[in-house]
């Protein structure tokens, strides 16, 4: 459904990505995350026939995306970053003009249905000069998706949103996603974790890690690492003894009365641990294991990428 | 095409809720009315003392044209460089629309517009008419409505094109107006000094084609091309900003 091969953009002497290599199928909803200025939106630009590449070649639904742009166009909604709305339109006349626009059949009923998918079918009649940002962004959402497009591009659509809205965006989009499929861009890792069924790190205009967020956080994990808290404070005591446990390595006794350790995965030491703090005479009060968030292989792998340079 | 008329249509129903549209209505109408009452009132004063042609509503017509010299990049500054200042534009640029049909739909907006302005002058031939006997020169009136429609035309497409090349509409309206200025008063300045080449700055002059020509009742082709040409000229400079808004 998106199939994009040595992509690459250039602004002036700049060159803001860096070829792009990867794909998207239908029912799949694929995250794409990095820092500011990683090149996110202007690979989402180039996908949605804003603007063309440089070099390399974009697929969207079946269509290149220079050659064959209005067909391409077609089959996209697109919300980008900072939502572009005409704020002197009442809403539902918006959405009926980027609906005819897009040639949709029975634009009012398709405005009225969508409205009530996002949840905005009380301000239909409302300018959307008065709307809230986070309604806006709603809007934005509902125009992309007015004609039913087999690809959503999603530029950080949860953004200015309170709480209980971003849980039903997301919601949304999941529904959305089981039949088409979406691309979103977001620097939420935890958003990335729990919608998007793959993710693409992108990190200064090429991306640096493609999987699933399962697989890229055992990938990143050569060792667990596990917590353990006792009543009182820890003392070097209790490190010497835990050191002791074969297969155990890597303890810490932290400042703030923890203690830190790691094994190798796949080999629990977990049992063998609790065993020996108690026959060391110290009450047990936690032993958690401390899962690699995505945000730390973020970090860890963009920071690899600063290294090798 | 169907693209073109879903946009004019938005742009020419966003007038009536601009109260620039308005303002703009008013400075044409406020003027040409007064105009029309000194014309009336001094034909019928030398009626009064015997001697004296009928009235005719040309100046009217000319009246319009001149003050849209002056008020129509008003009416077009926003069209495109707005759009592009709010990034509405980057919307209208991923749906489905061809750039031309993009700019032909924002220019056939603004003309559907002036067009309704133009309608409105009719009235002061019809109020004339009344008071000419046996009636004005209605070939005269229509000549001159012809050239309001092509000179509109050409004025607000050459608009549309300056606005899709800038992002602030304040640059759009006094570049604009410049351009406007320049081909209606100083163009063929001087013409009448060079040896040669007199005729290409008078050929190029809005108010040759329009003043001396149309508004007299003379429908030529040279004036009909160079007006087409302008319109032309005017939608190609506002697709051309657009694409090379694409490749930057």
């Amino acid at each position: 459904m998106i199939k994009v091969s040595g992509l690459t953009k250039d602004y002036g002497a700049r060159r803001a990505i860096n070829n792009l290599n990867f794909d998207a199928h239908q029912g799949e909803i694929v995250g794409f995350l990095g820092p500011n200025g990683a090149g996110k939106t202007t690979t989402m630009r180039i996908l949605t026939g804003y603007m063309p590449p440089t070099d390399g070649e974009a697929i969207v639904a079946g269509y290149n995306v220079v050659e064959e742009s209005l067909e391409a166009r077609k089959r996209v909604g697109y919300l980008p970053e900072t939502v572009p709305l005409y704020t002197e339109m009442v809403v539902a006349d918006y959405l009926k003009y980027m609906g005819d626009l897009r040639g949709v059949p029975n634009v009012e009923d398709r405005v009225d249905e969508v409205l009530g998918m996002v949840g905005l079918g009380d301000r239909a009649n409302g300018y959307i000069g008065n709307l809230s940002k986070g309604m806006r962004q709603r809007v934005g959402l509902a125009q992309a998706l007015l004609h039913k497009p087999e690809v959503l591009i999603l530029d950080e659509p949860t953004i200015g949103l309170d709480p209980g809205q971003v849980v039903e965006v997301r919601e949304l989009i999941r529904e959305i996603g089981k039949e088409r499929t979406v691309l979103l861009s977001t620097h939420l890792l935890n958003e990335a974790q729990n919608i998007c069924d793959r993710v693409l790190i992108i990190n200064k205009g090429k991306i640096v890690a493609e999987d699933t967020t399962e697989n890229l956080q055992a990938r990143l994990l050569g060792a667990e690492r596990v917590i353990i808290r006792v009543r009182g404070e820890a003392d070097e005591e209790l490190a010497k003894a835990i050191k002791l446990i074969k297969g155990v390595r890597d303890v810490e006794l932290k400042n703030d009365g923890a203690v830190e350790f790691e094994f190798a995965s796949g080999k629990d030491l977990r049992p063998e641990v609790a065993k020996q703090i108690i026959k060391s005479g110290y009450d047990l009060l936690e032993l958690r294991p401390l899962g690699m968030s995505l945000e730390e292989i973020f970090l860890e792998l963009t920071s690899n990428e600063a290294k090798k340079k | 095409m169907k693209n073109i008329w879903t946009i004019a249509k938005r742009e020419y129903d966003n007038y009536f809720s601009s109260p620039l549209a308005y303002v703009v209505a008013l400075a044409i109408f406020l003027p040409i009315g007064i105009y029309f009452c000194i014309i009336m009132f001094a034909t019928s004063q030398q009626a009064l003392y015997g001697g004296s042609s009928a009235p005719e509503a040309t100046p009217i017509t000319w009246l319009f044209i001149f003050l849209l010299i002056f008020l129509s990049p008003a009416l077009t500054m926003r069209l495109l460089s707005d759009e592009a200042r709010m990034g509405t534009l980057e919307l209208l640029l991923t749906s489905p629309v061809r750039d031309f049909e993009l700019i032909a739909g924002k220019w056939l907006g603004a003309f559907m517009f002036v067009l309704l302005l133009a309608a409105f002058t009719l009235i002061f031939p019809v109020i004339m008419n009344n008071y000419v006997s046996p009636s004005l020169d209605w070939k005269l009136i229509i000549a001159a409505y012809l050239g309001i429609i092509l000179v509109s035309g050409a004025l607000l497409a050459l608009g549309v094109g300056i606005s899709a090349i800038f992002s602030n509409q304040f640059a759009a309206f006094f570049v604009t107006l410049g351009l406007f200025f320049f081909l209606w008063f100083m163009v063929s300045l001087p013409a009448s000094y060079l040896p040669t080449g007199g005729e290409v700055l008078n050929y190029l002059s809005l108010s040759t084609h329009f003043s001396q020509s149309i508004n007299n009742g003379t429908i030529n082709l040279g004036d009909v091309v160079y007006y087409l040409s302008l319109t032309a000229l005017g939608l190609f400079v506002g697709t051309t900003a657009i694409e090379i808004r694409r490749w930057r």
